[in-house]
């Protein structure tokens, strides 16, 4: 009897424990028209599900409950419940989202509409939208700053980051950067905003208090031509310590020690490689390959590739968070 | 009286402000053709306003840039006619504006090259695909936008020997341009390894290129015209003029695929090119335009946005300042093709990829993949740094 309570006991506690560190990876498929669902203890896809015309920006509502889905061709956001995995509701963007940020707090939402050179305030309560600001040409990457007080848009055509009040929703000053900036990413101390710049093939170190830029990051791959190496998505460590930066059709995802800005070593992922997101341990880390149909994992402290999962065709973001 | 009062310290308070935030003007000119030229499909009849479009295109994108840098940029287009002095058109224009977008034959545009050399104006050239003005002909202030006739013809050289038709039947017009193109799809067959199996002359004997009973007369001409030939894979058409190039699909003798002129054309845009964002640009164009957007109109669009980049990029006006940066080492332009685009400082032709396009699609993008070479893949389109016969001066 005790060795069966025992027993029971231990199947609870690790059917419970379990869990807690799975997390659960949407990936969206830019030309397959779905999202991937994936589950990260076992890395295996657990569901597809279909979404709107031409999904790209994809990301975790804060409270966890929702999954927003920019359908670009469709002229709107889609909202995934996590707990069933289906489409709910939609948001009201301007025409032809791309990529979006939320607010600290998760009230507010800021979509990059390329099409008409605007950002659209969204209200996240109400799913109403509540106003537009006027940028440079083709908007494109998103960021709040962690105090939150400055919205960061970057403009592809326009080569700019705007730096946006979000109190007053007015473009404050406006950082050149090399051509076709794509991702924008604050250090969580503020210290400083990371600017990619797709066919510029940099990424330029903004300082947000002066607003200059203070430093490039360049990549040099022996073998690969210079046109090749295009970064795009960024992620950095919480400490601000190590980013992972994708390089599209170079293939690679650079390792660089955020401090020294020093590139430390260029892990060989799938084709075109483009977005990526953490687990919200930061164990892991997760990039789309675009023409190779697939992502790929990255154990972050070992800097190493250890997974390869098929998805959908042309997969372009992603967005990990629990289940 | 106190009303207008308020209204005068409005005015004034308005008037200062606009001369505190002054910004910086930057005048660009547009020297095209008066008059279009006649095409065999009536759906390829270009508009009037062909070129140009684009470059009003690109003052829009340059201005919204613009406004967050204080410049504005105004675009001043004159027309010039065959029997019009070129050189003065030019050199009036060049009075009011430091960069000029041409949309010239070669020969007009080496009269305005010379008439201009002592001013600093630099001419962008967006119309003329001849290599000679890369190469002999070679100016020191003309930048090319227009890919050459030889980047054409190798980017569709690359791609029929990627896809194993290495067989080519040459057609060739009659005309000095249609001679000239023959001479690049020659060229790019040696260099790539494709054999042209036989060419055949099409001569212009004149006529009307809309008739009411057309279509009856050009089936029975067609695959009479093309019967007997040696065993090929695909016919290579160099028809520049517009006599017979885009009679020849579905209708030669033996079923074969048609490239160069009509069928597959390699161009540097197409109505129907979405990737690497170009659905933005595509989308902006029609917007503002109404009609879809030409290889033309993109050229004029990348000169433009060319002299926006630099512009923008040194943060002057001094056109000196902006010149010396758009020829130097460090200048690049986006342009919906992928990559970045920069120049051949050997004589200042813009690196560029090419579609290959059919009218509806984009069969594909050259540089083909494992065309390789040890600057840039670019570099495997059109005459090469080794080759070249230019001095710039």
């Amino acid at each position: 009897m005790w060795r069966r309570c025992l027993f029971t006991g231990m199947f609870a506690w690790l059917a419970a424990a379990a869990p807690a560190s799975a997390y659960v990876a949407y990936v969206s498929n830019e030309k397959g028209n779905t999202v991937t669902v994936i589950d990260t203890d076992s890395w295996s896809v657990t569901n597809t599900i279909k979404v709107g015309q031409r999904p790209r920006g994809i990301e975790f509502s804060h409270d966890g409950k929702f999954v927003w889905v920019a359908v670009g061709d469709d002229d709107t956001i889609q909202v995934i419940d996590t707990k069933t995995q289906q489409i709910v509701d939609t948001l009201p963007s301007g025409p032809d989202p791309e990529l979006f940020t939320q607010d600290a707090a998760g009230k507010t939402m800021y979509v990059a509409n390329e099409n008409d050179n605007t950002v659209t305030v969204i209200d996240l309560e109400k799913r109403s939208r509540i106003g537009d600001i006027q940028v440079g040409v083709e908007p494109e990457g998103m960021a709040v700053s962690p105090d939150g007080k400055i919205l960061i848009n970057t403009s592809e055509t326009t080569s700019m980051a705007h730096f946006i009040d979000t109190a007053t929703r007015q473009v404050v000053a406006s950082v050149l950067v090399d051509s076709r900036p794509r991702f924008a990413v604050f250090k969580q101390d503020e210290s400083e905003l990371w600017v990619s710049s797709e066919i510029g093939g940099t990424v330029s170190i903004i300082d947000p208090a002066k607003r200059v830029v203070t430093g490039k990051i360049t990549f040099d791959i022996p073998g690969l031509r210079s046109e090749a190496i295009q970064p795009v998505g960024i992620g950095m460590t919480k400490d601000g310590k190590t980013a992972f930066i994708a390089l599209g059709p170079a293939n690679r995802v650079a390792v660089v020690d955020a401090t020294t800005h020093k590139v430390l070593k260029y892990l060989l992922v799938g084709q075109r490689v483009w977005h990526m997101d953490f687990t919200p341990d930061e164990k892991y880390l997760m990039v789309t390959n675009g023409v190779s149909n697939d992502v790929s994992v990255i154990d972050v402290a070992a800097q190493k590739v250890i997974k390869t999962i098929q998805v959908g065709e042309l997969p372009w973001g992603v967005t990990i968070g629990k289940p | 009286m106190f009303r207008w009062l308020i209204g005068a310290i409005a005015l004034s308070l308005v008037a200062s402000q606009a001369l505190a935030a002054d910004p910086i003007e930057i005048h660009i000119g547009y020297l095209g053709r008066a008059g279009v030229k006649e095409t065999l499909s009536l759906a390829e009849q270009p508009a009037a306003n062909d070129g140009v479009a684009g470059a009003n295109l690109a003052i829009e994108d340059n201005n919204t840039t613009g406004k967050f840098l204080n410049q504005h940029f105004v675009l001043d287009e004159v027309r010039v006619k065959d029997t019009d002095d070129v050189a003065k058109v030019a050199t009036d224009l060049a009075s009011r504006n430091d960069y000029i977008i041409t949309d010239l034959s070669a020969d007009a545009l080496l009269k305005v090259a010379d008439a201009l050399r002592d001013r600093g104006t630099l001419l962008l050239n967006a119309g003329a695909t001849d290599d000679r003005l890369r190469e002999q002909d070679c100016r020191a202030n003309v930048v090319h936008v227009a890919p050459t006739r030889s980047m054409l013809a190798d980017a569709l050289g690359q791609y029929l020997v990627w896809k194993q038709w290495k067989r080519w039947l040459l057609v060739v017009g009659s005309h000095e341009p249609d001679k000239l193109y023959a001479d690049a799809l020659r060229r790019a067959a040696t260099r790539f390894g494709a054999k042209i199996v036989q060419e055949r002359t099409f001569e212009d004997t004149g006529g009307a290129r809309r008739t009411d009973s057309g279509v009856t007369l050009i089936q029975r001409q067609m695959p009479v015209f093309t019967q007997q030939a040696p065993a090929y894979d695909v016919l290579v058409a160099a028809d520049e003029s517009e006599v017979f190039a885009d009679y020849l699909p579905y209708r030669t003798w033996d079923p074969r695929p048609v490239a160069g002129s009509a069928g597959l054309v390699p161009t540097s845009w197409d109505a129907a090119h979405d990737q690497w964002g170009a659905i933005q640009i595509q989308n902006r164009f029609i917007k503002l335009n109404n009609r879809h957007m030409t290889a033309l109109d993109m050229q004029a669009w990348t000169a433009a946005r060319m002299i926006g980049e630099a512009t923008a990029r040194t943060n002057s006006n001094d056109p000196k300042k902006v010149i010396a940066f758009l020829k130097g080492p460090s200048f690049s332009v986006a342009a919906f093709k992928g990559t970045r685009l920069t120049l051949r400082d050997w004589n200042l032709q813009l690196r560029q990829p090419i579609l290959l396009a059919d009218g509806r699609m984009v069969v594909s993008v050259s540089p083909q993949e494992g065309f390789l070479h040890q600057v840039s893949e670019l570099d495997t389109l059109g005459v090469d740094r080794p080759e070249t016969k230019c001095k710039l001066q």
